[in-house]
């Protein structure tokens, strides 16, 4: 009676051994196919069409008070922008917040500009027209100066300590009908949904992966979607209330990826399905 | 007006790699709004690409050619700095030029 019963356990022992390979071995095919179609389709980014134009946007003179942004100031002193994206979010002394990229083009847009604050963050969340495509153009064109550059937040104030303790809350807030979190998709390592790999954002997840890959073009949909984009579907997704435009849980969010992503490299603009 | 056109142009032996980025919202005409309502066509139908005044590739595009296209081709008999000019027409009859130089 022993007998066959070992037997059996070590044939079944074997049919698993050979199912898990199988599927590890589909699983590798896959991802590289995706990997391949991502270098082709790198060739031809269309990000660089918003680039372009974010250029052209940042150099022309523009609003009421009929300048451009080139003094406007991220961080790095005025009209600096190669590496001032990869410091972001981070504090500014002038408006005593912590603001990411699109909320300090905002405040540049009005304070140098002059146009209306409350309309430019009603435009915002539209990406695809008026002021909210500009605003996506502009982020694009400042982000991809930063291009090759390693995440390096400044991380040194009070305020931006407390904004990466909130991010980190909100990340692991469980709600929503599905009692989502962002963690639990992006709290583990090696999870994907369907195709997609899902980066683990509670620490570096590596090179031009999650808060390094944003801004991306969405082959998909046409669209450029910038990381205010991204964290609203994020919410969406979850079936969480969105957050406004330029919020503070955005941003709180933002400094605690950025933070986590500390020496990752930007590829910005990337591309994405 | 319509928004410019990225385009790279590479010499490597004597084969030029052209790579063009177009700036348009290719509608097929076949697409409804939320309404329900029909969008109106509205695509690039004929491109044209030029060396010198002379012609190296014509194409006619269709609705189905996706937004934002990239099309790439290679074509022998041009010398480094040689001006690629490229001109797509729309539907609606609206078109844009631009050109580089090949590198």
């Amino acid at each position: 009676m022993n007998q066959p019963m070992a037997i059996r356990h070590v044939l079944l022992a074997a049919a698993l051994t050979a199912t898990v390979g199988a599927v590890q071995a589909q699983g590798n095919a896959a991802l590289d196919g995706i990997a391949k179609y991502r270098e082709m389709l790198q060739d031809g980014n269309p990000a660089e069409l918003f680039e372009m134009k974010g250029e052209e946007l940042w150099k022309q003179k523009r609003g009421p008070k009929n300048a451009s942004l080139e003094q406007c100031d991220l961080g790095k002193g005025p009209g600096v922008i190669a590496g001032a994206f990869t410091e972001m979010p981070r504090y500014f002394k002038d408006t005593g917040k912590v603001m990411d990229l699109e909320t300090r083009l905002i405040h540049c847009m009005v304070t140098l500009q002059g146009f209306d604050e409350a309309a430019l963050y009603k435009a915002a969340p539209s990406i695809g027209k008026g002021e909210g495509a500009n605003l996506v153009a502009i982020t694009t064109y400042v982000a991809t100066q930063s291009k090759g550059m390693r995440f390096n937040l400044p991380y040194n104030t009070e305020q931006e300590k407390t904004m990466y303790e909130v991010g980190k809350r909100l990340f692991f807030q469980r709600g929503g009908p599905h009692d989502f979190a962002c963690s639990t998709c992006h709290g583990t390592e090696g999870g994907r949904i369907r195709l997609q790999d899902l980066p683990n954002l509670t620490k570096n997840p590596g090179d031009g992966i999650g808060f390094a890959a944003w801004p991306a073009y969405r082959v998909s949909n046409s669209q450029m979607w910038t990381m205010q984009k991204r964290l609203n579907d994020c919410y969406r997704q979850q079936r969480f209330p969105e957050p406004k435009f330029g919020s503070d849980a955005t941003i709180a969010l933002g400094v605690y990826m950025g933070v986590n992503a500390k020496g990752a490299e930007s590829i910005v603009p990337a591309i994405k399905r | 007006m319509a928004d410019p056109m990225r385009i790279r142009a590479a010499l490597a032996g004597d084969e030029t790699t052209v790579r063009v980025l177009m700036s348009h919202p290719m509608e097929p005409g076949t697409r409804k709004d939320a309404s329900g309502a029909l969008i109106p066509a509205h695509y690039i139908k004929d491109v044209e690409a030029t060396v010198n005044g002379k012609s190296v590739l014509k194409a006619m595009f269709s609705g189905s050619v996706s937004q934002n296209p990239f099309l790439s081709f290679k074509f022998k008999g041009a010398a480094k700095g040689d001006k690629v000019t490229v001109k797509w027409t729309d539907s609606k009859g609206d078109s844009r030029t631009d050109e580089a130089a090949i590198a």
